[in-house]
């Protein structure tokens, strides 16, 4: 029986790897390959992007998922749904892609307030109302909203876009547009002859100009309306500003007198996928991707690559794992098992396997070092901390087992989900802003802030332990506290280190592109804590100012410190740094804030109601004796 | 008493304590950005001995709090005065030593920085050839003998000085200069308007003008504009009173023909070369708005050291040219008036970080892997 200590694991990191591997697109039953129609390009964003990431970021922008509902059970993928909007609108309308919370839009709207799903066919009766109160809204500073305010302004942008996308391949209330595209393509000739006599100031046949002026002034519209860019470039060495949206695309298409082959195997797709033709639908796709392999490669590859990684969700993957391994963690401790501790090891392993494969696999994808955007950032700390945790573990004493593997797995699954809440924003590739777009710094400016964000996190994650063991663990004794302390006195090293570093990286990039070394910009300002905050544990440290006690209790306010550096100054809304503007994370970050608090203020818990022996021995107190006389052996 | 002051300052409880309060004062200094504006909040946080409080807004204060200038003071004594009693070259202490030395040198170049860096902007229109940029923040009111068409003879009156200019002395002519009225910040209208006052001018464009004063602003994208009224006279003789402003051009008159130009203007700061704009460019992502890159080129034209050539000038790549350095600052690429606005910065101790930076990250680094060491050492033994 002793022997499950030897097997489980194993079991655990094989059935967990299972999981990740077997994460296979969903086939659609219909025979459509709605897997290959996501994978074509467009480009969105300023940067070439699959069809399945535009359907996937639209969803996270409209109801928070990456799916739509057909009803209450049945969910729709984000590419079917794409689909639905691109050809069949009528349908997409009755889908419920729209996610309503405020309770008085909801009220507004005249919708059910006891649901949250919404399809457009329900939210269409108050349209009018909707971009009445949207109007006045736009007036109002974007800081002084309200919350009713500012989910009528998400609502109205979701609205819109939503109506892009239905105007994105065909004109929305067209019944046959393949049919429409034929007849249009047999005016071109002559209405393109006629243009051109026009403009050389001949004769010309305005009859032909009057016959094609409706569809292009159709056309227009829609190409006003669309939402990406379909129709790559004529020639295939043009850079990617050419790509063309549909409608602009059918415009252009009088001047050249023909039409671009995308739009007529798009229209084809369109047309056989509304008369419910398998066969047809996959043919012109199978032409269209066949053509797009020989004269768009680069376009064409990352479309697969791209949507690849969006079916594989490797971050979300490795969040799961991570919850799953820290909850054994927490039994292993309760229940003092091997078994589980050494399984929670094996999934923290697979976990930032994962993790790691999936922070490479996006670099490669967007060609830029790991950390870009807030999204990005919370990706790479959580992967920092677990390399962290992994490290201690392996290298701590064994009185300390576990500790390495919960700051690993916690670290990573809450910045896991703040990562899942971020992408809610849309794209999380989005382009680098002028000043921003630059390799160089962002590999070492960025890149070792946030190595300083980890290392913050690790101490504070440790302090967290170390105060909610000395009130609740009757076995945490001094030979654990110390050895905690030292963990946390390293990690707060390192985290000096790096954040002193790349706050003069930053000094630096600024004096480079800004023309001062230090502006005392929010963000600057942000990063100059972390470090004054870090070098004040140090100094208090080598002082013998404090001891294990303290140590946990200032590590853990290193939390609130960075957590105010990494989202706060954004939320000021001034500065330089103001890119990364959220307004909904404020009630987190104050709820974190407190949360910190109230655990800071466990430490100073009288004696009598702690249960470890350390927290209970009056003289073990930050100033008790038996500190000092550790203090003094430490020194 | 010699013994304990220096104890005092030898102590690493004061440094903990500085560390402490600059923790504190940065972030105060920082949400107080978002209500006064980043300059404001700067020089009351930051560039300050101590933080002043003005009960219900008087003009006097009760100092709250230790300001930046003497907490970084402090914290620069209490090193130096660790640095003279703990002294000792040896190899465990060798990466403290250069980490502190860093932020000396650190702390040092950004006082110099505070003391001796000006910023000013350069604005050139497509084309356009400028020797001089243009201060953010100072105004000067200058009257200038025109008459030379070749070379203009100018007096600039730093406005700071206005009230307390009684004469202006051109060398032909020496005018008394009388300020009417000053706002710190104005805007100008054609009609009567809510809390306008006519201007009293009764020479040049002013005459038909009135004045708003507006309180001045702190925002960072927006600039005051002052205006006075000024009253010019020869000898007790009234030439006349005329509205100046950021936002008129010079006005000219003539007196014993000679003709003469007066303006209020962004004080500015010449150079012995020229910049010309020769193109510029805002790229954007295709498809969106975003911006990918602002770039500007310019041509440097130095007579003294015959040195001409184009320079081009982008995000994250700025022109270095004796001792100033230019930025790609803002731009209106699309308007009927393309120009380009260069922010032109001289800072004659910038290279400080770079090297405070090497410092400190060689000595960190050195301290770390030392623990780092250790601590495995112990580890395995």
């Amino acid at each position: 029986m002793k022997n499950y200590v030897r097997w489980l694991p194993w079991l655990v990191a094989g059935l967990a790897t299972l999981w990740v591997v077997s994460g296979i697109l969903p086939r659609s039953s219909s025979g459509f390959e709605l897997g290959e129609f996501g994978r074509l390009p467009v480009v969105l964003n300023g940067r070439v992007q699959p069809l399945d990431s535009v359907a996937r970021n639209s969803l996270r922008q409209l109801r928070n998922k990456q799916t739509a509902l057909r009803d209450s059970r049945t969910r729709v993928s984000a590419i079917e749904w794409l689909l639905e909007a691109f050809n069949r609108p009528a349908r997409a309308d009755e889908l419920k892609s729209f996610r309503i919370d405020n309770p008085e839009l909801l009220g507004l709207l005249k919708l059910p307030e006891n649901e949250k799903h919404f399809s457009f066919s329900e939210v269409r009766p108050s349209l009018t109302e909707l971009e009445r109160q949207a109007r006045r809204v736009d007036e109002v500073p974007a800081q002084n909203r309200t919350a009713f305010e500012k989910q009528t302004m998400k609502l109205y942008s979701s609205l819109v876009l939503y109506q892009r996308l239905k105007n994105s391949l065909s004109p929305e209330f067209s019944t046959n547009f393949l049919a429409e595209l034929t007849d249009y393509e047999q005016l071109l000739p002559a209405a393109s002859a006629a243009a051109q006599a026009h403009q050389d100031g001949g004769q010309f046949d305005s009859a032909a100009l009057n016959r094609i002026m409706v569809f292009v002034r159709r056309y227009s519209q829609m190409a006003e309306l669309s939402h990406p860019l379909m129709v790559p470039p004529a020639d295939p060495r043009a850079p990617d500003t050419d790509w063309q949206s549909m409608g602009a695309s059918l415009v252009a298409a009088v001047e050249k007198g023909s039409l671009h082959p995308a739009v007529k195997w798009y229209a084809q797709m369109g047309r056989a996928y509304n008369q419910g033709d398998v066969n047809g639908f996959n043919q012109a796709l199978g032409e269209y991707r066949g053509w797009l392999a020989a004269h768009f490669p680069q376009a064409y590859s990352k479309g697969q690559w791209e949507s690849l990684f969006n079916r594989k969700e490797p971050f979300y993957k490795a969040t799961a794992l991570y919850t799953i391994a820290f909850l054994l963690v927490c039994f292993s401790w309760i229940r003092e098992s091997a078994a589980l501790r050494r399984s929670a090891y094996a999934l923290v392993v697979v976990s930032l396997s994962i993790h790691t494969l999936g922070l490479i696999y996006r670099m490669a994808l967007e060609g830029r070092p790991p950390v870009t955007n807030l999204y990005s950032s919370a990706i790479f700390i959580g992967w920092g901390a677990a390399v962290f945790g992994l490290v201690l573990e392996r290298f701590s004493k064994s009185n300390l087992g576990g500790l390495g593997l919960a700051t690993a797995a916690f670290i990573g699954l809450v910045t896991g989900i703040i990562a899942h809440n971020l992408a809610l924003g849309g794209d999380t590739m989005e382009m680098m802003r002028a000043v921003l777009d630059t390799n160089f710094w962002l590999a070492t400016h960025v890149v070792t802030i946030t190595i300083g964000y980890v290392a913050t996190f690790v101490a504070g994650f440790l302090g967290i332990v170390f105060i909610v063991f000395g009130v609740l663990n009757r076995a945490f004794d001094r030979a654990t506290a110390v050895g905690m302390e030292r963990l946390m006195y390293g990690a707060i090293c390192f985290a000096t280190l790096f954040s002193f570093i790349g706050t003069v990286l930053g000094g630096i990039w600024a004096d480079q592109s800004w023309g001062r070394f230090w502006g005392w910009d929010p963000k600057e300002n942000g990063a100059l804590i972390i470090v004054l905050w870090n070098a004040m544990i140090l100094h208090a440290r080598w002082g013998n100012m404090i001891q294990e006690r303290g140590m946990a209790v200032m590590s853990v306010f290193g939390n609130v410190v960075t957590s105010y550096s990494w989202f706060g100054v954004n939320m000021l809304g001034v500065g330089l740094h103001s890119y990364g503007f959220m307004d909904s994370g404020f009630k987190w970050l104050l709820l974190f804030v407190v949360s910190q608090a109230i655990i800071m203020g466990l430490a100073f818990l009288p004696a009598a109601y702690c249960r470890s022996q350390l927290f209970r021995s009056a003289n073990s107190g930050p100033q008790g004796k038996a500190a000092k006389d550790a203090a003094a052996q430490r020194a | 008493m010699l013994s304990s002051l220096f104890q005092f300052f030898t102590s690493l409880k004061l440094t903990v304590v500085c560390l402490g309060l600059a923790t504190l004062l940065v972030f105060v200094g920082t949400i107080a950005q978002v209500e006064q504006g980043l300059y404001q909040a700067q020089d009351r946080y930051f560039r300050s001995f101590f933080v002043y409080w003005s009960p219900g807004g008087a003009d006097w204060g009760i100092p709250v709090f230790p300001g930046g200038y003497l907490i970084g003071g402090l914290l620069t004594l209490n090193l130096i005065a660790n640095y003279v009693r703990r002294y000792k070259f040896n190899r465990a202490n060798l990466g403290l030593l250069t980490v502190h030395l860093g932020l000396v040198l650190l702390l040092m170049g950004q006082l110099f920085t505070d003391l001796l860096s000006t910023e000013s902007a350069i604005n050139l229109q497509l084309g356009e050839t400028k020797n001089y940029s243009e201060d953010f923040f100072a105004s000067e009111l200058v009257v200038a003998d025109t008459t030379d068409p070749d070379t203009a003879r100018v007096v600039s009156i730093p406005t700071t000085l206005l009230p307390t200019t009684p004469t202006v002395r051109l060398p032909q002519k020496p005018f008394e200069l009388q300020v009417r009225q000053f706002w710190p910040n104005a805007e100008l209208l054609e009609n009567a308007g809510e809390g306008t006052v006519a201007s009293g001018a009764t020479d040049g464009v002013g005459r038909t003008l009135w004045v708003q004063g507006r309180p001045p602003t702190v925002k960072m994208d927006e600039r005051n504009v002052p205006a006075a009224t000024v009253t010019l006279s020869d000898a007790g003789k009234p030439l006349g009173t005329w509205l100046v402003s950021g936002l008129l051009r010079p006005q000219s008159f003539a007196h014993e023909g000679r003709s003469y130009e007066i303006a209020l203007r962004p004080k500015r700061h010449y150079t012995p070369y020229s910049l010309t704009l020769l193109d510029l460019r805002h790229d954007v992502y295709p498809g969106t708005d975003i911006p990918k890159n602002f770039s500007s080129r310019v041509r440097i034209d130095n007579p003294s050291s015959g040195e001409n050539r184009e320079v081009l000038i982008f995000m994250n790549n700025p022109l270095r040219y004796q001792g100033l350095t230019y930025y790609q600052y803002q731009m209106a690429a699309r308007g009927p008036v393309k120009s380009s606005t260069l922010q032109v910065v001289r800072n004659p101790s910038w290279l400080t970080p770079y090297l405070a930076c090497l410092l400190v990250g060689a000595g960190l680094t050195w301290q770390f892997l030392a623990h780092l060491i250790g601590f495995l050492k112990q580890r395995s033994a």
